[in-house]
């Protein structure tokens, strides 16, 4: 044994920096959902936004030289994504979930068709932020190796928490996401809202994606998300549409993703597979575990189609 | 009108007017040449059914309608109100009679994004200060911190009233204001609202159909009927009966049912130690207790909200009980479709149309909703036959007096009273021994009030034992053998009939 082995420890270690390194776009996605969702609609396309912010981010990595370039366009096509949905939505007896599962399908159908060339190049990666240097042990180092859009992430977090209850625009959207006809009564217009609240919840689905190609995995595959997008709706669900709890609900997320690669790093190879579906599994259970068919959900807008 | 506009008229208080207000639509006259004058730092009450043209008069005054004629003065000059806004403006402001808060926000945060223009960031520490001055200077108070959703119904109608008051709207209309409260809290907000139009803060024009409140608030009323103004003047001039006859007009009412005495009836219906949840998952029915006799009425009155719906819910089956048993002629009764039919239990809920009727569905299909699985309409291999379904959908249509175009109109294109009577003909054409109706008479017209009534009444003579859920006292007073008071999800108060009078009931609304 060498003294860098720190033995059963790296589970959780491992785990640990899995969790910061996958939940990025979790959070990311969550967080425009949970915007859209505070508006009173829902964009299950979500998904789609995810991927397609994934290629574009990637593609323009590629040929402008600049990751971060990619990161802008990854958002600015989350917003177009998000633009097509909250438009569409505008239109009389259209159901935002139908649309949503539409977008979805568009989003990922047209990142496929445009990243064929980006499937082998190589773009630039994002850098990242050493936080380990205090520690010799290698594996500290690279768990503490942070991108900076989680840290990007966590202030916007904690800025949505703040900003739905100290701004003007924090209320009008808390307004419109639980009773229409107020927000109505005192003279906003409530499809403009949703509309912009869609949008902007769009770019950071977009940012996330990026996040998936330029760092972790790291490369532009038609594989790439494997379901972050929805799994983020249940996410904003199990987060009580709290963009703090959110982000917890991201690091369990992320913790969950990591379990299987951990136990590998450790030699336990048996049930890889298994604990690889452990993100599956544990949306399944919170979904089973939050909900209950005699009371409503606590917290949720009111205008939402599921709570209504 | 110059006449009554002093010299030295209270600042605050507006004066309106409308001129010959008319308003068509299409083919439907709904307001025709109506003139109506609030005198400033005055209540004014509007009466009449519904459909008289009260919220389409009101609509118009607020922007939300275009008058086809006529014109609205305030202080005496001609104003033009196109939108809300305008209205706003001018400082009228209207308390709807549902709630334009929003429930998960606090008062405070309800307040501040009412104004006209809220600060881009908000400085909570400063607006609570300002609020809290503000609250100072009015008569009710109300809790700032908590979300709305966690007030009570009085204390919600409070801060509708306080968030007009609050955006400096010297003229409101209220809508029907006091339907959520109990007598006790309607008696405390009019009598605060009547002593700040008597300091000359305020003018008020109130809708109502409770000649009670408008005898003892209003200073001035104004009767509507089909869309025209009917009479009007100083409420001391007018009695209770002007007031009622100039609202029904010579409408023929259905003498009520006489009531027939029973002795010793045996207990039909028993409720024991009923505990069920609401959606929140919050205890809403706690340990509720209740017998109820063949040939009986017993009217369970209380505040909206009070575990009234939830009991109802389960005692229809919409909803699991916690705890608790139900027993009728002494069995165990669990509400599912096959002991109903077998003990006999039908039931009118509130609001019909959501919760007894499929909207989209045809006249004959919602009536078919008993009979649909047995003969004549079910046939032997389970296929269902649509002429016998017409056939009765056509005797009961005829027998309750449904308007209906035909059988086959979606019931979601009836009128609220038409669909009352339709699931009415329903649920009472065959023998019933228990009776579950809950708010039955709520928004309709005196004609079919009176009809529906005198069912119920019918109902009870014939032996059923009858459970009446009312938020309407005197619907309880007039129908009920025995008054029993549902507060904070509890019966505490049963009292026969005899025994029990408005102000005793009225306390125990209020959980004293």
């Amino acid at each position: 044994m060498n003294e860098t082995d720190i033995g059963a420890y790296g589970v959780p270690l491992a785990m640990l920096a899995g969790a910061i390194r996958v939940s990025t776009p979790f959070l990311f996605v969550s967080l425009g959902e949970c915007l859209t969702e505070k508006s009173g609609r829902i964009n299950l396309g979500l998904e789609g936004t995810l991927v397609f912010g994934a290629m574009s981010g990637y593609a323009i990595s590629y040929l402008t030289g600049s990751p971060w370039l990619g990161v802008l366009a990854a958002g600015i096509s989350g917003c177009f994504f998000g633009a097509i949905h909250g438009y569409i939505c505008k239109l009389p007896k259209v159901n935002d979930i139908a649309i949503g599962i539409a977008m979805m399908l568009f989003g990922t159908g047209l990142a496929f068709f445009f990243g064929k060339p980006f499937i082998q190049p190589q773009a630039p990666h994002l850098p990242s932020i050493s936080l380990g240097f205090w520690s010799d042990l290698p594996q500290v180092q690279s768990a503490l190796s942070i991108n900076p859009l989680f840290l990007v992430g966590i202030v916007l977090a904690v800025f949505m928490w703040w900003a739905f209850k100290n701004t003007r625009w924090g209320l009008i959207i808390r307004m419109t996401g639980d009773s229409a006809p107020a927000a109505l009564a005192m003279g906003y217009s409530v499809d403009w809202v949703r509309f912009l609240a869609t949008t902007v919840g769009g770019f950071f689905a977009g940012v996330g994606g990026a996040f998936l190609s330029l760092y972790y995995p790291g490369a532009w595959s038609e594989g790439l998300s494997s379901g972050q997008g929805l799994m983020a709706v249940a996410l904003v669900i199990f987060a009580r549409w709290n963009p703090l709890a959110c982000f917890g609900a991201a690091l369990l997320f992320g913790a969950a993703g990591a379990l299987g690669p951990a136990l590998q790093s450790v030699g336990i190879t048996q049930g890889y597979y298994f604990f690889n579906a452990a993100p599956y599994l544990l949306t399944l259970f919170i979904m089973i575990a939050s909900v209950s068919p005699k009371r409503s959900l606590k917290g949720a807008p009111g205008e939402l189609s599921i709570t209504k | 009108m110059s006449a009554l506009a002093q010299p030295n008229a209270p600042r605050r208080a507006v004066e309106l007017e409308t001129v010959a207000m008319t308003k068509i639509f299409g083919s439907l006259v709904a307001l025709e040449d109506v003139s109506i004058h609030v005198r400033p730092g005055t209540l004014h009450a509007l009466l009449g059914e519904n459909g008289a043209g009260k919220s389409t008069l009101v609509k118009c005054i607020m922007g939300f309608y275009q008058p086809t004629r006529g014109e609205v003065k305030i202080d005496g000059k001609p104003a033009v109100i196109a939108t809300p806004r305008d209205a706003h403006a001018h400082g009228i402001g209207m308390v709807y009679q549902h709630f334009t808060l929003v429930p998960s926000l606090t008062a405070a945060e309800n307040l501040v994004i009412s104004r006209a223009h809220p600060p881009a960031v908000i400085d909570w520490k400063k607006e609570i200060k300002g609020l809290e001055a503000f609250l100072d200077t009015m008569p009710f108070k109300v809790p700032l911190t908590v979300p709305v959703s966690n007030l009570s119904a009085g204390e919600k109608q409070k801060l509708e009233i306080l968030k007009q008051l609050y955006l400096d709207q010297r003229f409101l209309i209220l809508d029907e204001p006091t339907s959520v409260l109990t007598p006790g809290e309607a008696d405390e907000v009019l009598g605060l609202l009547r002593g700040m139009t008597e300091a000359g803060d305020l003018t008020i024009l109130m809708i109502s159909h409770k000649f009670r409140e408008v005898s003892a608030y209003a200073d001035d009323v104004t009767v509507l009927r089909r869309g025209r103004m009917i009479g009007g003047g100083k409420v001391g001039e007018l009695s209770v009966a002007d007031m009622s006859h100039m609202m029904i007009g010579d409408t023929k009412i259905r003498e009520r049912a006489a009531r027939k005495t029973f002795t010793d009836r045996p207990v039909v219906l028993e409720i024991a130690g009923l505990f069920a949840e609401d959606d929140g998952g919050i205890p809403a029915v706690k340990g509720v207790n209740l017998k109820i006799h063949g040939g009986e009425i017993v009217g369970i009155a209380g505040v909206s909200g009070n575990g009234q719906s939830t009991l109802i819910e389960v005692l229809s089956g919409q909803r699991e009980p916690t705890e608790g048993q139900l027993f009728i002629d002494g069995a165990d009764f669990q509400p599912v479709r096959q002991q109903m039919a077998k003990f006999k239990v039908f039931g009118l809920p509130e609001e019909p149309l959501k919760n007894a009727a499929v909207p989209r569905m045809t006249v004959a299909e919602n009536i078919a909703f008993r009979t649909f699985d047995e003969p004549p309409i079910a046939s032997r291999f389970g296929f269902m036959s649509p002429k016998p379904m017409r056939k009765q959908a056509r005797d009961l249509i005829a027998s309750y007096r449904v308007k209906t175009p035909s059988t086959e109109e979606p019931i979601e294109n009836l009128s609220g009273g038409n669909v009352q009577r339709a699931i009415l003909a329903r649920e009472l054409s065959g023998e019933v021994e228990v009776l579950i109706v809950a708010n039955p008479c709520f928004g309709l017209d005196f004609a079919s009030v009176s009809e529906i009534r005198s069912q119920i009444m019918d109902q009870r003579n014939r032996g059923a034992a009858v459970l009446l859920v009312s938020e309407d006292l005197d619907e309880i007073l007039e129908l009920a053998d025995r008054v029993a008071v549902m507060s904070g999800g509890e019966i505490h108060y049963v009292r026969p009939i005899a025994e029990a009078d408005r102000a005793s009931v009225g306390m125990a609304m209020s959980g004293h």
